[in-house]
């Protein structure tokens, strides 16, 4: 077990969550995701610009170096000239800006007195514009949790990219209707110090969140991860989906660190270096058996003095340091490349080796790295390894980093610099006011524990029924119905919570179960014309057949009989069962009240039936006495 | 300095001036960043502060200490300095830039994109393009195309005839798209042009990734290295980024106020597709002026007080004595259908004959011809004295109009002008396919 204190790691979050609105944020689309197929393909390419403080940004710079075209799938109605970069945005949703006060409110945030958009230069194609647009909304906040407070550093409000649904040969393809869905992001400051705790921030975050008109549901909500650790480098690792996955990534992403550095000093003390040259090993390698090289264009090699055996030390479970070389030269559209510390291998043989060694004069510690591809495709791949092996002198490099589905990660694009953002010249900045603050300060939602806690004690709810309605959301509805109908609290609450959940995973449309209908259900109830029973069956009946809920009691014959019905119900089956009264006495009650529940299930009270029951079969023992 | 009133003062009593680090401290909190400009029609009670991350924020100043930390220079976009030299296996070509959009940039007076750059700073934004030609930039003006004035088509068609003389193989004009198309009609009838002359622009400004100004900048260098001797617009032909049509000058239109596909050849078909340095003929039918050896002729002169006025339902001849009165030497009205304009007119354009001012009828139809002889109204405009444009676009008319007065000051002279095709906007011929391409 790694002792994170001793080798000082340091973690922070950044959680991005989709906003409820019904627009996006600068035009009148609807924020939801389609399956349908596209109405159009748009075709595009992107380039880097210069920050207003002319810096190009490296990791836009690049993106561009691998010249991809990115293709959009569009839609008539569902996404219109906005996403597509046909059109300047609209105004920006101020839906969308008071949902982010919110937020920033109850995180204990210092909001910005002027609201400005930023463009973030992002030329992956996941923004038809080549760069989202984000606007810093307040700083400085804090959460309280179990180890302590969290500082809450930044919360911006921006666009959501574009979904990429596809990739090919030099293209990715994107859907437009993502793009401009409101999204909010939040990050907290790097200090904390145990992925249990990170673990436990993201699902407070979240819960505070929820509490405001946030999307529900897989994908509105994302987490990034920053990790780094004494003398290591602050690597962002994107998609964190699953909480419970985090401190696996965690422990595997220091091991990496941890070996890289163990890298950088055994490079350091063999004096190890990085050759700036090409070479072209075509014909060194003309005779060779491996079919991937005697196919390729172009066959280069580099050399890495000082370098053998670290290329094929593991670094991560079941990944390597030459997986990191890779990493970066499958960026450029090469598929992988042969390093010394695995060779002979892959057709390539002995002989081959020592040719190569020789042509480019490798010594004893020294190793190659080959690349068979394209031309313009080796040589940029192999500059990028060079760049890499480089940066391995200095020990971990800063990156940006994605989840594989084993909890390891890998090489996505290196660390954005504050130089990818320039000033959003479309939209005009936004002031906000003293008074909307204050406003919103005396109107904050309840937060997901506040809200649980205080139905307890207001309905007299169990632990486990109050947290179901919370975290299904459902606690509005509840007090709605409630006031409604002055039901049965719990009877009413685990209606919500767990017969909403068998009818759904039954195949019915819970949606037709609003509010109006669910009182209407509840009412017959309270004024005794169906019983607690009947309520399933009734629901059910509303959500497949779209009856009301009185037709839906008469047609499943589950209204409740009066009790002159009940009586002459009973009468009858005691004229039919004098035989048995007589011979058990008031040992006939148990069969006969079976039968009489039997005829009278969700019709009749049981305590009604029995009593009757039971008064009547008195009274026939005493007139056989 | 872009500050003013209260953020002024509150900034030069702490010496602090735009691009200087400074500390802002408020209540419970406080900010370090960079002072950037504030857009001029801002308010004055805030300040535009850079943080660390990137971010801009605005912060009131009316709770608010400064502190001066350290001062710096005001950011600057700089692009690369080009080392350019001449490579005498390629063709040479000249960029001339106007402004607009394809040469904007950011502004921080006004917080918009505004033309700042010249014809050099443009080919440092896009060096790929001497990978094709020896490119010559030259600035010519920096204004927005809405600003255009027929002076200054007179300017820049004297720079592009400099150009030509001086030996280049083609030119490209960079300007903007909102009046690109008056702009390639002037030039049209000012210039007879024995090599490409292409104007191009951009509906995305190249101060982001996505913009089309590379695309459209690269196709026109091909257009102009072309065998077609004609003025052409050269813009996206659909919004992919993929190929460029080449549109002659006086048969296109500006059709969409934000696509990147928005000129479109009204009444013909473009003359060719550019796609990745190919230049392909669309229909072969379609006759164009090719390169030839000739000298460039110019004819400059123009009277620019032409009016053009829209028919509408309810229109008064007021505004066609008013006209009359201020000393309009030509009117080009922009009449309903076939060339019609209210009955009530026609006594106002009758004095208009009568006192030599040429009044040119032109369809806000856009697409088909001006015919005046079907309907009653039309017939006793002919014997008004209105002249027909034809086919002709009616902006097309309009410079036509202000070029024509240039060249002569008799009536019946100017009314053959306007009714003889000189390049290309006449035709009289209208081909089914001509209709919303």
């Amino acid at each position: 077990m790694l002792d994170y204190e001793k080798i000082g790691l340091k973690m922070g979050l950044e959680i991005h969550q989709q906003l409820n609105t019904d627009e996006k944020l600068f035009c009148a689309c609807e924020c939801n995701l389609t399956d349908k197929e596209p109405d159009f393909k748009v075709l595009r390419n992107l380039r880097p610009t210069q920050s207003e403080l002319g810096k190009v940004d490296r990791a836009a710079f690049e993106e561009a170096r691998r010249k991809l075209n990115f293709i959009y799938e569009a839609y008539t109605h569902e996404t219109c000239l906005v996403e597509a970069d046909e059109e300047p945005p609209h105004p920006m949703n101020i839906e969308a800006l008071e949902i982010s006060l919110i937020m920033a409110t109850l995180l204990n945030m210092h909001i910005v007195d002027e609201f400005h958009f930023m463009r973030k230069q992002v030329i992956d194609g996941s923004n038809t514009g080549g760069f989202q647009r984000t606007g810093l909304v307040a700083t400085e906040g804090f959460l309280e949790t179990d180890y302590g407070n969290v500082v809450i550093e930044n919360l911006c409000l921006e666009e959501d990219a574009a979904r990429r649904v596809g990739h090919g040969k030099g293209k990715v393809t994107f859907r437009l209707d993502r793009l401009g869905i409101p999204l909010v992001e939040i990050t907290t400051d790097p200090s904390m110090k145990h992925p249990e705790q990170v673990k436990e921030v993201a699902y407070q975050i979240g819960q505070i969140l929820r509490s405001t008109r946030v999307k529900r549901g897989l994908g509105t909500i994302r987490q990034d991860l920053n990790i780094s650790i004494r003398e290591g480098a602050r690597v962002e690792i994107k998609g964190v989906q699953d909480l419970d996955l985090m401190p696996k990534i965690v422990e595997n992403e220091v091991k990496r660190q941890i070996n890289l550095l163990k890298i950088r000093d055994e490079l350091i003390k063999r004096n190890a270096s990085v050759d700036d040259n090409l070479y072209d090993v075509a014909d060194v390698l003309r005779e060779t058996r491996s079919k991937i090289i005697s196919k390729a264009q172009s066959v280069h090699a580099i050399k890495l003095k000082g370098f053998k055996s670290l290329i094929g030390m593991k670094i991560q479970p079941g990944r390597r340091f030459g997986t990191e070389l890779a990493g970066y030269a499958k960026k450029m559209g090469v598929t992988g490349l042969f390093h010394t510390d695995e060779l002979p291998a892959y057709g390539i043989v002995e002989h081959d080796v020592a040719a190569l060694n020789e042509f480019i004069g490798v010594q004893e510690n020294d190793a190659f790295i080959l690349m068979a591809s394209d031309k313009e495709k080796v040589i940029n791949a192999l500059q990028e390894v060079q760049r890499r092996a480089k940066m391995a002198l200095n020990g971990v490099p800063e990156e940006t980093r994605k989840v594989t589905p084993d909890g390891n990660t890998e090489y996505l694009r290196p660390l954005p610099t504050a130089s990818r953002m320039y000033v959003e010249t479309d939209i005009p900045a936004i002031c906000i006011l003293k008074e909307q603050l204050k406003d919103i300060k005396s109107n904050l939602p309840e937060l997901p524990e506040e809200k649980k806690e205080r139905i307890i004690k207001e309905y007299n709810l169990s632990e486990d029924l109050a947290t179901q309605l919370v975290r299904t959301d459902k606690t509005a509805n509840f007090e709605n119905i409630k006031k409604e109908t002055n039901a049965d609290s719990t009877t009413l609450a685990s209606t919500l919570a767990y017969t909403f959940k068998e009818l759904k995973r039954d195949g019915c449309n819970i949606e037709k179960l609003n509010d109006d209908i669910m009182a209407e259900t509840f009412n017959l109830l309270v004024k005794g014309k169906i019983s607690k029973d009947a309520i399933n069956q009734i629901l059910e009946d509303i959500c497949k057949e779209g009856n009301s809920p009185q037709k839906a009691a008469q047609s499943l014959n589950l209204m409740m009989l009066s009790n002159d019905d009940v009586e002459n119900i009973i009468d009858e089956l005691i004229s039919l069962n004098k035989e048995i009264i007589r011979e058990r006495g008031m040992g006939a009650m148990g069969p006969l009240m079976g039968k009489a529940m039997g005829k009278l299930k969700g019709k009749a009270d049981g305590k009604l039936v029995n009593k009757l029951l039971k008064d009547k079969i008195q009274n026939m023992i005493s007139e056989y006495n | 300095m872009s500050y003013r009133g209260d953020s002024k003062s509150f900034l030069d009593s702490a010496g602090v001036s735009t691009g200087d680090s400074v500390k802002i401290i408020k209540k419970d909190i406080s900010y370090e960043g960079i002072i950037l400009d504030r857009a001029e029609d801002a308010d004055d009670k805030h300040l535009v502060l850079k943080l660390d991350n990137g971010y801009n924020i605005g912060l009131g100043i009316h709770d608010a200490e400064i502190i001066l930390l350290k001062k710096g220079e005001k950011p600057k976009i700089e692009l690369k300095p080009l080392n350019i030299e001449k490579d005498s296996k390629k063709i040479d070509i000249s960029i001339i830039s106007t402004g607009g959009t394809v040469a904007s940039i950011i502004d921080y007076k006004t917080g918009a994109v505004h033309p700042a750059f010249t014809a050099d700073d443009l080919l440092r934004a896009n060096p790929e393009l001497l990978e094709h030609a020896n490119i010559k930039g030259k600035a010519v003006l920096n204004i927005l195309s809405e600003n255009m004035k027929p002076e200054y088509w007179i300017k820049s068609a004297r720079s592009i005839a400099d150009e030509i003389n001086d030996g280049v193989y083609g030119v490209v004009v960079a300007h903007g798209t909102d009046t690109m198309h008056y702009t390639s009609a002037a030039l049209s009838f000012i210039l007879d042009t024995p090599l490409p002359v292409v104007l191009t622009g951009a509906q995305r400004s190249s101060d982001r990734p996505s913009s089309d100004a590379y695309l459209n900048l690269l196709n026109s260098v091909t257009a102009a290295k072309s065998e077609i001797a004609e003025v052409m617009v050269c813009m996206h032909g659909t919004e992919n980024d993929s190929y460029c049509n080449l549109l002659l000058g006086t048969k296109v239109r500006k059709m969409h106020t934000s696509r990147r596909d928005t000129f479109r050849s009204i009444n013909t078909s473009p003359i060719a597709r550019v796609h990745k340095g190919n230049i392909q003929i669309l229909d072969k039918e379609i006759t164009y002026k090719k390169r030839n050896d000739g000298e460039v002729k110019l004819r400059d002169s123009l009277e620019p007080n032409v009016a053009f006025i829209k028919s509408y339902p309810g229109i008064s001849e007021e505004l066609i004595d008013y006209h009359i009165d201020k000393g309009y030497k030509g009117i080009v009205l922009e009449g309903t259908g076939l060339g019609h304009c209210p009955e009530d007119l026609i006594p106002s354009l009758e004095r208009a004959y009568g006192e030599k001012i040429p009044v040119v009828m032109t369809s806000q139809c856009l697409y088909g011809a001006v015919n005046m002889h079907v309907y009653s109204t039309g017939r006793r405009l002919i014997s008004a004295g209105v002249i027909s444009a034809g086919d002709m676009l009616p902006e097309t008319a309009f410079v036509k109009l202000i070029w024509a007065l240039g060249q002569t000051d008799k009536l019946s002279e100017v009314k053959n002008i306007m009714q003889r095709n000189i390049a290309g906007e006449i035709q009289d011929k209208l081909s089914l396919k001509y209709f919303l391409v």
